[in-house]
């Protein structure tokens, strides 16, 4: 009886630990499929709401392909893949000075049956969340271009929903919208991609101008949907830039924050492909939550077990933790792949360390208020408004930090409200 | 007659399972251990224990103050939030100015008292059961946290600060004796002192059969709320060690409450209390984190370490109450009945 218990035990013991085994390459499909699965059931429920918003926040581009397309692996989309690095050389058409208004090949779409006669049109917005620092500088960006066009007189009303990051609360803020008739255009900063689809066709289908920004949805109803080029975008400049800065054989450390996201999934995709090609040694990839201590701990044990020449990360928090690492135990600096995240830059000048700041550009909160006035005034607005995202690198650090340097460290440098009422108090008293 | 015999035995198996569940859980770390060792010999080299003990300092600090509730038959699922929400304190108030960190710190530690004094009322004075109080005292902590910071802290800790969980005393061999660790250290013995005198005897006599220490003359209600005010302040310390060690981020303190009863648990202290040692639940988060080394050490892929990790908990635990059950006599039938006797008297 007992040793049939243990004998049972020990089983189960064995063939999870196969499984977990079993799960090592990452490259194989279904491997991936399961480790997926695994780690989603496994996260518990607020580090979920947390990261998922952290990370979801910072959207890729181009779902309506990215999500459909399970080829090699569940997330990778090589079409996508090849067409975001593509568009990082495209020169945007539009005003260097002013990116948040520039686009990536546009091609125009007709908005004359919205033209509305008047100023004090209502401006709706159904928003995600606010629950990562990089949402909540984006918003304060978005509040402060709204009170330019309401002090216009373009605006007369502008009516938030807040979702805190619930795909359920989105849908019925976006019904409501709908259902009170207020609402003159509605922007739509999607939760999760599938899920608000349905949410987005209806409030196309109610008349009402939409504009859909940062994470996408599977549809094309929307008058404009609005982003900047995206995942794989932002996963292959810190890459590359480790490629081109390391010694062939030098070994490298990616942190993300965790599994399933389709955001943070093309941003480690992108980095995969790349590191793939090159002599760089990938000694792992660790998933941290965004946690600083857990980041710090992480890159303790793996300097503990041997160099850690770079370090790849999927999102700049945290950045400053694995830093420390290398200065608690008195080591070199790695080469360094963060974020615009001020705490980083600020660290990476006191350093003076070999890095790069990919940038996910958080400016992308202003264009949608653009968008609606154009769109009331008729005027044509790209049908997928591709932003700019050049990423900091060293003959810039100064120029951010100076135009920063009131900022608070949780705050993004490519914010681009510099020219906004409120500037720089809206920010920096958050 | 039957019922004083059932009780002794009842007694004996107790305490055979009380030293057998902490068995199981030191021969699990020093197995895991033993094995990252195996693994990697540089592990067993000073400076990567001091690293190892520095990082794992907060979670023990936390399972102390854990097990102090749980063994008093409650549960403090708020201490997770209150780590963010000081470190997140912490950090507006200092804002870099080392001359604000000893009045912070002296607020904070008030700051933790408070909020342990309320979870500890509600639960005793107003008989709200304590998963429901400190599960409340969570969200209201977290939703406190983002009202305040609209979701990204703001401001830095000064450096006097963060030098309790990120500094220590230099010295031969270690390289540095982390201050995390001393302070761990400390609290351990003082704890451990406080156990031993009448109070922490009332207060696991509390925790196995309450009604039986009222009728003995203990206030259950104040023993039990001293419980959540030390969970309360030794959360605060581990935040203090925390924000030190790797600085704000707003996901500070996420999760940590399952850590901490996952800790606890581990070492063989019973849900709903009245058994288990100090000692064991420190074992408890020291394993808990020699297995996260390990899994680190294994390079297994990060996606299948929470499934290992939740099977070795459960095989661990399970290990420890089978060991209980061979005890001499059926020593778990009688327990409830000698639990329940009193009720009804």
């Amino acid at each position: 009886m007992k040793l049939t218990r243990t004998l049972v035990a020990s089983a189960a013991v064995t063939s999870l630990v196969l499984v977990g085994c079993s799960t090592d390459t990452p490259d194989d499909p279904e491997a991936s499929v399961t480790a997926t699965e695994d780690a989603a059931t496994e996260t518990t429920s607020e580090m979920a709401t947390e990261t998922t918003s952290e990370m979801a926040s910072e959207s890729a581009g181009a779902s309506e392909t990215s999500t459909e397309g399970a080829g090699d692996s569940e997330f990778f989309v090589q079409a996508d893949y090849d067409r975001q690095l593509a568009q990082r050389d495209i020169a945007p058409e539009g005003d260097d000075a002013t990116p948040w208004l520039q686009a990536i090949e546009p091609e125009m779409a007709d908005t004359s049956e919205f033209a509305a006669d008047g100023d004090g049109q209502t401006l709706c917005f159904s928003n995600a969340s606010i629950s990562n620092p990089w949402r909540v500088t984006g918003w304060i960006t978005m509040q402060q271009q709204v009170q330019v066009y309401e002090e216009q007189g373009i605006i007369g009303d502008f009516q938030v929903a807040d979702a805190g990051d619930d795909d359920n609360k989105q849908i019925s803020d976006i019904q409501s919208f709908i259902d009170s008739g207020d609402c003159n255009a509605l922007i739509i900063s999607p939760s999760t991609t599938a899920t608000l689809t349905p949410a987005v066709e209806a409030a196309c289908d109610s008349g009402i101008p939409v504009i859909v920004f940062d994470r996408g949805v599977n549809t094309d109803c929307m008058v404009t949907f609005i982003h900047p080029i995206g995942g794989y975008a932002y996963g292959a400049d810190g890459a590359e830039f480790l490629v081109d800065n390391l010694e062939p054989g030098s070994t490298v450390l990616a942190l993300r924050i965790l599994p399933g996201v389709d955001v943070l999934e093309h941003r480690w995709g992108a980095a995969q492909q790349i590191f793939g090609d090159s002599e760089l040694e990938v000694l792992g990839n660790e998933f941290t939550g965004g946690d600083a201590a857990q980041i710090k701990d992480i890159v303790t044990q793996y300097l503990q077990r041997g160099p850690v020449d770079g370090i790849w990360m999927d999102a700049g928090d945290g950045a400053v933790a694995a830093i420390e690492a290398y200065e608690d135990l008195g080591m070199d600096y790695p080469v360094f792949v963060g974020e615009d995240e001020m705490s980083f830059l600020r660290k990476w000048d006191e350093t003076g360390m070999t890095a790069i700041a990919p940038v996910y550009s958080n400016f992308q909160w202003r264009t949608p208020i653009e968008a609606a006035v154009r769109i009331w005034n008729g005027e044509e607005v790209p049908s997928e408004w591709v932003l700019p995202q050049v990423p900091i690198e060293e003959d810039q650090l100064q120029e951010f930090l100076e135009l920063n340097s009131e900022m608070p460290s949780l705050h993004y440098a490519k914010f681009g409200g510099e020219d906004l009422p409120g500037y720089p108090d809206a920010w920096t008293d958050r | 007659m039957s019922s004083l015999r059932e009780r002794s035995g009842a007694a004996a198996g107790l305490l055979n399972r009380l030293t057998s569940g902490t068995a199981t859980i030191f021969a699990l770390l020093v197995v895991v251990l033993v094995v990252i060792t195996i693994l990697n010999p540089t592990f067993a080299r000073p400076a990567s224990l001091m690293a190892f003990l520095r990082a794992a300092a907060p979670l023990v600090v936390l399972a102390i103050g854990q097990y102090l509730v749980i063994v008093s038959g409650e549960f403090d699922l708020s201490v997770g939030a209150l780590v963010g929400a000081q470190v997140v304190f912490a950090a507006k108030m200092i804002d870099g100015d080392p001359s604000r960190t000893w009045p912070v710190l002296a607020a904070m530690l008030v700051l933790g008292a408070v909020v342990g004094l309320v979870n500890g009322l509600i639960t005793t004075l107003l008989k709200v059961p304590s998963f429901i109080t400190t599960l409340g005292m969570l969200l209201v902590l977290f939703g406190a946290v983002r009202l305040w910071t609209g979701g990204a802290p703001t401001g830095a800790l000064a450096d006097n600060f963060r030098t309790w969980g990120r500094g220590g005393i230099d010295m031969p061999v270690l390289r540095q004796l982390p201050w995390a660790l001393v302070i761990a250290v400390v609290i351990a013995i003082a704890v451990g002192l406080l156990m031993r005198a009448p109070w922490g005897r009332t207060l696991v006599a509390t925790g196995d059969n309450d009604t039986a220490a009222s009728f003995a003359g203990v206030r259950v209600w104040r023993v039990r709320t001293v419980a959540f005010v030390l969970s309360g302040v030794l959360a605060t310390v581990a935040a203090i060690l925390i924000g030190g060690f790797a600085g704000v981020t707003a996901q500070v303190g996420d999760g940590l409450e399952f850590v901490a009863i996952t800790a606890v648990v581990l070492g063989g202290v019973v849900l709903g209390g009245g058994r288990g040692s100090m000692i064991a639940a420190i074992a408890g988060a020291l394993a808990y984190q020699a297995i996260e080394r390990l899994f680190t050490q294994l390079a297994l892929p990060s996606t299948a370490r929470p499934t290992l990790q939740g099977i070795i908990i459960i095989a661990a635990v399970a290990w420890a109450a089978r060991e209980g059950s061979r005890g001499p006599g059926a020593a778990n039938t009688p327990a409830p009945d000698a639990s329940a006797d009193p009720a009804p008297a």
